[in-house]
């Protein structure tokens, strides 16, 4: 456990920024596009990550990759962080300015440049809301199908920096299998690109995939190449409901095994359930322990081959009622109201801590098991949803940041979830990050010799460490944050 | 995992008179950290989307209310602009899957601005200072707010002309502005109303009339088109004497002692009436109408009142919906799209009986209108406050409908209606479109 202390305070004392700086900034994207009244700074002193909140000196807001490049230049000769952000969806504290600094907020890049049809790709801004991605392309017949909770808030600069996940991960895979290249700002304002629009392309080392992922501590994206794909013909949903956690989650290993792969499955525990119900008002029987929600996508004759034959497997492996959407439109809704659960969830207590921990879809029962067994253990409240199909559970604490020590006995739970994560072969995040929230942890996942590497490889983009600092591994080279163990 | 920032270092160097005088603890911190800021808002937002801006989201606004409530924010020019910049749509509460009660919360943090500023600022200056601004050196909107100054004098709404921060500037320059106000209503007309209308057929209700103030003065004849569909389904009409504005306007301006005030005077009004359903047509009145008992929080005898009042108020499309379905003799043969009213779709979660209401005219061809419940940037004084956002607000909106080629763009709320009339005008389409409020147009096809 640590605590952040202070951080504020000395930050206001070093005024990153003189006034001459600010000034030079200015004449880089206009008095408009700069804030730092306190109001506004306070607004971006947050993310979607529970407790976490740190002031930046100043927002700035670019439009080009050009203002991004001199912003960069200037920061980096005066050592002040950047932090890179698009709609502060982020679930790590990746986007929080723990060091104070600038945050450079990416929103302005919303273009969609080009959809091309004989390559299959989309170039776009960062900035771009996903939800508005996926209108763009499925006009025309495509389909770009990382689908994050978020998606109609987030952006995919943030999806490409967090490589975020979805819904339909199973199926389609996950942000970084859809990345092909990328434009991108170095720290002294150097304005490169990697990858592009061949499907093979194994010329050096795979940059794209290396910016991926990596939080906003290498460098600023500023434009990004997609991949696409044709638009499923069809799609169909259908939900199943259990009496208990277990028969869901071998449910989704049975259909695996079966040689299905649908787009979707996801779990819903009883919690959950209940305050998906109570937002979305679909009328789920809520006397039930789970359900899974479960879509496949595809030419009609196999979607229908395969949805009856995911129910027939449900009810052989103990399902109380299965149950297939009438319309696409319920099928929709219902989607729609799983990606709200983590907010819903916010519904129940005043502060809802949500972790990723994965694991290999097969072990899927037994981390189910191992997370009521240490609610249980902890004494913490938490639901459990998520994306069964991939084995990326969502168990979430409903707790009160006011309560500190509830907030450490939640502390505990989570770190025990970890590990028993890892002992079953999975991971710390799935989908989420690292983030300041679990760098921590990291060295569990990627030992020490994995974050010296890590660390020589983020000196080698960013020497002066003015991208997103204290984000991924603790960083030793800025003194203004206060580690205790 | 979760890690603990303090931030008790980062209080601005502000002296803070607000706890001294516990004004703080008028926010309802539990409902604040209800707000688990993932953003879910943003896109509903008409502000966050016009401006991208974070501080002009609802996640922000409430992190802003957070700061102050903490003390790590001071309550100050700034914030109050924050605060009042929103337009008080609540799209927000609808896109929430947390159902944070935005609405409450923004009032709240209105009020505590207004009350802040009376206590530490007696003369007023910012607000004032802010109304000077935005309002003076622009001859349309002066226009445009003597009219609904008119319209609050001639309909006896001195307590909030005298207590808001817009009616603040009232009594000085009341004669210069009622120079550029149209004769839009006659007095006379309105105290010749009958206060009865009778049933045709079986009476199904007795129905008292919300007839609202400016909605009163302003739009007499919808008033009465309500009654006389309302009395067509079967309800005997009242028009109850001595109700007043239902403080909706002062709820959202921060001036709950005023709000609070009128809705006694409402309630005991109606509870004299003994009627069956408390009608009204104003999107914006109705879900105050409906949100009594949250002003009556510390006082438990005004909240049984304010509850038994609450369980009968209807908008008029609700009960309307309810009732046996209207015949209709004139055939409209027109193409008609429907504006929601934010406070009738937010706010109270009307929005099919409308909709199923205009397509019941016989030669109807409806026309659903993208993003229809979002807000048109009226919202009640905020085009004279806010002047440009709300106009580019409107501008986008009117986009859409264009879009729809609707010979009629229909509204719940007199608001809207004025807002959707003048932006008919700025998008070219004046003899093309006609903005008309729903009980008008099916009052016409009777």
């Amino acid at each position: 456990m640590y605590i952040l202390e202070n951080i504020q305070s000395e930050v206001k004392k070093e005024t990153l920024i003189t006034p001459e700086l600010k000034q030079q900034f200015i004449s880089i994207v206009g008095e408009k596009w700069y804030l730092d009244s306190p109001n506004e700074l306070y607004a971006y002193s947050y993310d979607a990550t529970p407790i976490f909140q740190s002031m930046p000196d100043a927002v700035i807001i670019p439009q080009t990759t050009q203002e991004v490049a001199e912003i960069l230049k200037l920061a980096n000769e005066h050592l002040i962080p950047i932090v890179p952000r698009g709609s502060g969806t982020n679930l790590a504290a990746s986007t929080i300015p723990v060091h104070g600094g600038i945050v450079l907020n990416m929103n302005r890049f919303n273009q969609i440049y080009e959809i091309d049809q004989q390559n299959l790709t989309a170039t776009i801004g960062p900035g771009v809301v996903t939800a508005d991605l996926h209108g763009a392309v499925e006009a025309v017949g495509l389909f770009y199908p990382p689908d994050p909770g978020s998606m109609r808030i987030s952006t995919v600069g943030g999806n490409m920096a967090q490589c975020a996940g979805g819904m339909r991960g199973l199926k389609y895979g996950v942000t970084k299998d859809y990345i092909m290249g990328l434009e991108y700002v170095l720290p002294t304002g150097e304005i490169m690109r990697c990858g592009g629009k061949n499907v093979k392309d194994v010329a050096g080392y795979d940059m794209t995939r290396l910016l991926v992922g990596s939080e906003g501590t290498l460098a600023v994206v500023t434009e990004i190449t997609l991949k696409l794909v044709p638009l499923p013909e069809t799609k169909r949903t259908l939900v199943a409901y259990y009496a208990n956690l277990v028969d869901a989650a071998k449910t989704v290993e049975k259909i695996i095994a079966n040689k299905i792969v649908p787009a979707t499955m996801e779990f819903l525990d009883q919690g959950t359930m209940k305050v998906v119900d109570d937002f979305a008002k679909l009328n789920l029987p809520l006397d039930m322990k789970s359900m899974l929600l479960i879509e496949q996508d595809g030419p009609e004759d196999v979607v229908v081959r395969d949805i009856e034959k995911i129910a027939e497997i449900a009810k052989q492996e103990g399902a109380v009622e299965v149950k297939v959407a009438d319309t696409l439109e319920e099928g929709a809704k219902l989607l729609a109201a799983r990606r709200a659960a983590l907010s819903a969830l916010s519904r129940l207590r005043p502060t809802t801590i949500l972790e990723d921990a994965t694991v290999p879809r097969s072990r899927l029962a037994e981390i189910v098991q191992e997370v009521e067994r240490i609610a249980e253990k902890y004494q913490v409240d938490i639901c459990t949803f998520g994306h069964a199909g991939d084995g990326n559970l969502h168990p979430t604490c409903m707790t009160d940041e006011r309560n500190q020590e509830e907030i450490h006995r939640v502390e505990q739970a989570f770190a025990e979830i970890f590990e028993a994560a890892l002992r079953l072969g999975g991971t710390i995040t799935g989908e989420h990050g690292v983030g300041a929230a679990k760098m921590n942890y990291l060295h569990l996942k990627v030992g020490e010799g994995g974050i010296e590497l890590m660390k020589r490889i983020k000196e080698a983009f960013d020497p002066n460490n003015i991208m997103n600092p204290g984000k991924m591994f603790p960083s030793s080279t800025r003194r203004r944050l206060v580690v205790k163990k | 995992m979760s890690a603990e920032m303090k931030l008790e270092d980062f209080k601005p160097a502000c002296e803070s008179n607000a706890t001294k005088n516990g004004l703080l603890s008028k926010f309802n911190m539990d409902e604040i950290l209800n707000c688990m800021h993932c953003g879910f808002c943003l896109p509903a937002c008409p502000t966050y989307r016009q401006t991208g801006l974070e501080s002009y989201s609802p996640r922000g606004r409430i992190a802003l209310m957070k700061g102050v409530a903490k003390e790590q924010l001071p309550i100050d020019a700034e914030f109050e602009k924050n605060m009042f910049a929103c337009l008080g749509c609540r799209a927000c509460e609808t896109a929430c899957p947390a159902g944070v009660p935005y609405g409450s919360l923004i009032e709240t943090a209105r009020e505590v601005v207004v009350e802040n500023e009376k206590q530490t600022n007696p003369k007023h200056v910012f607000v004032k200072n802010l109304v000077f601004k935005q309002l003076f050196p622009h001859p349309k909107r002066m226009k445009l707010l003597g009219t609904a100054l008119w319209a609050a004098q001639a309909s006896g709404l001195q307590s909030l002309a005298a207590k808001t921060g817009l009616m603040r500037i009232l009594p000085r320059e009341m004669a210069e502005m009622q120079q550029a106000v149209d004769q839009i209503a006659s007095p006379r007309e309105r105290k010749s109303r009958q206060t009865r209308m009778n049933p045709e057929g079986n009476k199904a209700y007795t129905v008292g009339m919300f007839t609202g103030c400016i909605m009163d003065v302003m739009f007499y004849e919808t008033n009465q088109a309500t009654a006389k569909l309302l009395s067509k389904a079967g309800c005997e009409i009242y028009f109850v004497e001595e109700q007043a504005c239902c403080g909706a306007l002062h709820a959202h301006s921060g001036e709950m002692p005023g709000a609070v005030e009128l809705a006694k005077r409402n309630i005991e009004a109606f509870e004299k009436a003994n009627v069956d359903y408390i009608v009204n047509n104003a999107g914006g009145c109705g879900a105050a109408l409906k949100e009594y008992h949250h002003w009556f929080h510390d006082d438990p005898e005004w909240m049984e009142r304010a509850l038994r009042f609450v369980s009968k108020v209807r908008d008029a499309n609700e009960l309307l919906a309810e009732l046996p379905p209207l015949t209709f003799n004139k055939p409209l043969n027109a193409r008609i799209t429907y504006q929601d009213s934010c406070h009738l779709a937010h706010g109270q979660g009307v929005r099919n009986q409308p909709r199923s209401l205009l397509r019941s005219i016989p030669g109807v061809e409806f026309v659903e209108l993208k993003n229809a419940d979002s807000c048109c940037g009226s919202a009640g004084i905020y085009n004279l406050t806010n002047f440009d956002m709300s106009m580019d607000i409107l501008d986008d909106k009117m986009e859409h409908v264009k879009n729809t080629k609707a010979h009629y763009i229909v509204t719940s709320n007199p608001g809207c209606l004025l807002q959707m009339k003048q932006g008919i005008h700025r998008a070219g389409l004046d003899g093309q479109m006609e903005a008309v409020h729903i009980m008008d147009l099916l009052s016409r096809a009777l």
